[in-house]
């Protein structure tokens, strides 16, 4: 696979023009991450993660994915977000710097973290040191191949999938829902 | 394109996720650490099924899903936390902590006999 | 009817009757009487049945294997020679008098329904003892007779002395039973066999491995259970049972039962010189001691109990210098009389008020108002003493011409010496006996003073069985001419030197009694003692309750009491006060088993306590400290948890890479 460097120049990037914009895109996605969980304010944390998720969603392009990068986009930034920031005004989440953001776990959280990164990163780095994509072919991910792909392997967990999207939302319908008063003193006097 | 890149990168956003997920302390906030991590994963699938050129695109169609349940998490995720906040007042993992060890009364976390209005309420919101 | 089958029934009557008896206790009291007497008795008739037809020839076998039992075999065999025929016969007989006479002795009793259904039990076991071919047979109706002895001795168990002295009978016939148990395994292993005849037939050929040894051991057993020192304490203690308990089981029977065993196994010891030896010394320790103890004595059962020990003495010692047939003979007599006395004896306490010798000899009357027991009594005593022509003259004889047969050397494989230790002891003893049955008799019946407390006439059943024992008594004697038909053959008629001298003996005895009597019995009146318990309406056996219960607190001891009046006091001189405590051997063994044994239990209490208990209670306390060190660990937070989780399955990734890679 690794052949595949030497293929010609197709494509809007040349191959080193390519891994410089992952790199310098790959580095504000993880900077959007790092203050996504580190931000004291609480709102800021949602919309540094849009920028996180953006940039991932860049990423997938370069990888020629780009029925995913637009998913990415639609579905993540456009309503997993959204819906975090609903679910930050509704538990009354504090505008402003919270100067409890972080629980008494940080230490514990840093050092678990920071030791599994340093195993994965060198894990990853040892086994594909001198592995390469070639980017270069056709496109991996087009609209076209993804959704021939998915309704002709993928039907069958495609539909299990959206069973269980209705089953997502019929029971975060139900768990969200407010209880009548009757309903409530009913239990009450069970 | 080099493969250690997008897999660096995955490796990186996934240990910032749990980073977030152990360290933060709103529930809200957890969640979102969760989809940091999704996203990594999300990537390194990605990048290997581009990287291997499979025929079935299993990785991009494995994303896809992961998306989809990802949704379908954050969904319940927050309806659960909105619960917890509407009973308790509060969305913070670590006062959510009923079922700790008492060292001092072993016996503190017994069935109180008779507990106050409140502390029935809570019951009856956890039947729910 | 063959005789092996009417054999059988023998024991299993009073064995059905003991069962029926325990079932209809208390739903048909009417039933326990009939159930209690008849069964014995039809099993005493039967025992003359087959003993008639047995009629002393050859030995009848009979042997029934049921199932295999190891590596040797057990069986339900009959052995039904001479021996086993009459000894059942004197069994049955005795058993069938007791039975009778308990019904009036405890009349009252709430618990004769069960006294009477373990007399019977204890029949049937030691008619299984008597007819048994096979050793672990015998073992099973010799324990059982061992359990029954326990439950009669301690029938007065509202009594401290009654239940101690039940104890003490079982522990100590335990003692014996252990090495007997083992001896009969030995003498298996060596034989092949648990048959006695087979047994019998080995020892004779030389069959066994270590002659010594297993005749030891079975020595043991048989010191046990027929009281011979040093294990005779147990049976003067006994006599804190009822008295018909006394006549069946502590004089005629059960203590007959090692004298009997040792006559079937006698050639398993006659293949050792060392274990004929030490059974002669045995018997003349026992003998002689006895005689003195029983000098000494003050109530009247335990006068009788070492009396009946001193003549077991005088069996084991003819089984010592190898004549079975004496020692049987002695054994028929012996029961016969020995029971006559204890009834008569029951009869006295109850018409006295008191077991106290002191006592009765401070009261006047008491021949004229008992005078069946009078009567019987003085005959028997003449027995005991060996006085011609009665049963025992003829029996003692008998053991005293095979002594003196020994010590002459005729008799083969017996050392002289035993021979003469038999005899001298023998000699000895026939003086003390003639001595203790006088003062017995005197102090009894002889007595001046207060007449006690009317009791009324004496029940008919315990009178007419005390006629009816009196018949052998008197007659049995005769049978020393015709013994030898149904025995091994020796001569069992009465030699003229042994003659002359056992009753130059036993009048030599009676007569220095009689002087010393006369002498000090008129201090009886200077000297007021004795305590009288009158129950005129209840039944006799309360009276003997009352009588032992009270007696040391009347007489400042179980055994003896401080009476100036008394002739053996004065002739045993310093020796009284150790020869009433039986020579002390109780505070001996006390010393040397009791107070170690007490140790060590304590010792083990200690350790089970303290050391034991505190492993496992540490065993306890130590999972709940790391308990309680690990519930520290759930503090319930979520976060930490989950970092632990991470953190270890980081760990686990890490290892695994390492392995992988072979680092």
């Amino acid at each position: 696979m690794s052949g595949t460097l030497a293929a010609g120049a197709h494509g809007f990037l040349s191959p080193t023009g390519i891994e410089i914009a992952f790199l310098l895109v790959g580095l504000v996605t993880l900077g959007a991450a790092v203050l996504t969980v580190t931000t004291r304010q609480l709102v800021h944390a949602a919309l540094w993660l849009v920028v996180a998720l953006g940039g991932l969603a860049v990423e997938y392009l370069l990888l020629t994915a780009e029925f995913i990068a637009w998913v990415q986009v639609l579905i993540y930034v456009g309503s997993v977000v959204v819906l975090l920031l609903f679910g930050l005004m509704l538990t009354k989440a504090p505008i402003g710097r919270s100067p409890d953001a972080d629980s008494g776990n940080r230490p514990v959280a840093l050092a678990v973290a920071g030791a599994a990164a340093i195993a994965l990163v060198w894990v990853v780095l040892d086994a594909f040191r001198s592995t390469w994509i070639g980017v270069h072919g056709q496109v991996q991910g087009s609209t076209k191949v993804t959704g021939e792909v998915l309704f002709r392997h993928w039907v069958l967990p495609f539909e299990a999938l959206s069973v269980l999207l209705l089953a997502a939302l019929v029971g975060a319908i139900v768990l969200s829902r407010k209880r009548r008063a009757d309903e409530r003193a009913d239990e009450e006097e069970r | 394109m080099h493969l250690v890149y997008p897999a660096v990168l995955a490796a990186l956003l996934f240990c910032t996720g749990l980073y977030g997920v152990l360290a933060r302390r709103n529930a809200v906030l957890v969640l979102l650490s969760v989809e940091l991590m999704l996203n990594a994963v999300n990537l390194n699938l990605v990048a290997f099924d581009v990287w291997l050129r499979d025929e079935l695109h299993a990785g991009q169609a494995l994303t896809l899903f992961t998306i989809a349940i990802a949704a379908a998490e954050i969904g319940i995720g927050l309806a659960i936390v909105l619960l917890v906040h509407r009973n308790r007042g509060t969305a913070d993992i670590d006062r959510l902590r009923d079922l700790r060890e008492d060292a001092n009364d072993p016996d503190a976390n017994a069935p109180r006999p008779a507990g106050g209005d409140a502390a029935r309420g809570e019951k009856a919101e956890a039947a729910a | 009817m063959t005789t092996t089958t009417t054999a059988a029934l023998v024991p299993l009557l009073p064995f059905l009757g003991a069962v029926g008896g325990l079932l209809a206790g208390r739903r048909a009291p009417g039933l326990v009487r009939p159930l209690a007497v008849l069964p014995t008795a039809v099993a005493a008739v039967l025992a003359v049945v087959v003993a008639w037809r047995q009629g002393g020839g050859a030995p009848l076998e009979a042997a029934a294997r049921l199932t295999p039992t190891g590596s040797v075999p057990v069986d339900l065999a009959l052995h039904l020679d001479g021996f086993a025929v009459l000894v059942a016969v004197l069994v049955g007989a005795v058993a069938t008098c007791v039975q009778v006479y308990s019904t009036a002795y405890l009349r009252d009793d709430l618990r004769y329904p069960s006294y009477a259904a373990l007399v019977s039990l204890f029949t049937s076991a030691m008619l299984l003892v008597v007819y048994s071919g096979d050793l672990m047979v015998l073992l099973v109706g010799w324990e059982v007779m061992g359990i029954c002895s326990y439950f009669l001795v301690g029938h007065y168990w509202e009594t401290e002395a009654a239940r101690a002295a039940s104890l003490k009978a079982f522990l100590v016939t335990k003692a014996g039973d252990v090495p007997f148990l083992i001896g009969v395994f030995a003498l298996a292993a060596d034989a092949g066999t648990f048959r006695i005849d087979g047994i019998v037939t080995t020892a004779a050929s030389g069959g066994l491995a270590h002659p010594t040894l297993d005749a030891l051991l079975l020595l043991a057993g048989v010191a046990g259970k027929s009281a011979q020192f040093p294990l005779h304490t147990w049976l003067p203690d006994a006599m804190a049972g009822p008295t018909p308990v006394s006549a069946l089981i502590h004089a005629a029977t059960m203590v007959a039962a090692g004298v009997y065993l040792v006559a079937r196994l006698l050639p398993v010891l006659a293949a050792s010189t060392a274990a004929m030896v030490v059974l002669a010394v045995m018997a003349a320790v026992t003998m002689v001691g006895s005689g003195l103890a029983a000098l000494a004595q003050d109530d009247v059962k335990r006068v009788l109990a070492y009396s009946t020990v001193g003549q077991l003495g005088y069996m084991t010692g003819a089984l010592a210098v190898g004549d079975r047939g004496a020692a049987v003979f002695h054994l028929l007599s012996h029961g016969a009389f020995k029971a006559l006395l204890f009834l008569a004896a029951g009869v006295v306490i109850h018409a006295a008020g008191t077991n106290s010798l002191a006592a009765t000899a401070r009261a006047g009357g008491l021949a004229r108002r008992a005078p069946d027991a009078y009567w019987t009594m003085t005959v028997a005593l003449l027995a005991l003493a060996a006085i011609p022509p009665f049963s025992g003259f003829f029996s003692k004889e008998a053991v005293l011409g095979a002594a003196e047969h020994a010590a002459r050397g005729q008799a083969d494989g017996i050392p002289c010496a035993a021979g003469w230790l038999v005899l001298a002891a023998g000699l000895a003893t026939a003086v003390l006996t003639a001595g203790y049955a006088t003062r017995l008799w005197l102090m009894a019946f002889r007595g001046r003073g207060p007449e006690a407390a009317d009791h009324g006439r004496e029940p008919r059943a315990m009178t007419a069985v005390l006629w009816l024992l009196l018949v052998p008594t008197l007659g049995l004697g005769l049978a020393a001419w015709k013994l030898p038909d149904w025995f091994d053959g020796h001569s069992l008629a009465p030699a003229a030197t042994t003659s002359l001298l056992g009753t130059g003996c036993a009048l030599a005895g009676a007569l220095v009694v009689l002087t010393a009597w006369r002498r000090v019995h008129a201090r009886a009146a200077r000297t007021p003692m004795g305590a009288v318990a009158a129950d005129p309406e209840a039944a006799p056996a309360v009276s003997e309750e009352e009588a032992i219960a009270t007696h040391e607190a009347a007489y400042g001891s179980v055994a003896g009491a401080q009476d100036p009046a008394d002739p053996g006091r004065l002739l045993l001189g310093p020796l009284h006060r150790h020869a009433a405590a039986g020579f002390h051997l109780d505070a001996v063994v006390r010393a040397l088993v009791v107070r170690p044994v007490l140790g060590a239990a304590r010792l083990a209490r200690f350790l089970d306590r303290e050391v034991v208990e505190g492993y496992v209670r540490g065993a306890g306390t130590a999972p709940g400290l790391l308990g309680a060190a690990v519930r520290r660990a759930q503090t319930g937070n979520t976060q930490t948890y989950l970092g632990v989780l991470f953190a270890g399955s980081a760990v686990l990734a890490v290892a695994a890479v390492l392995v992988a890679s072979g680092a």
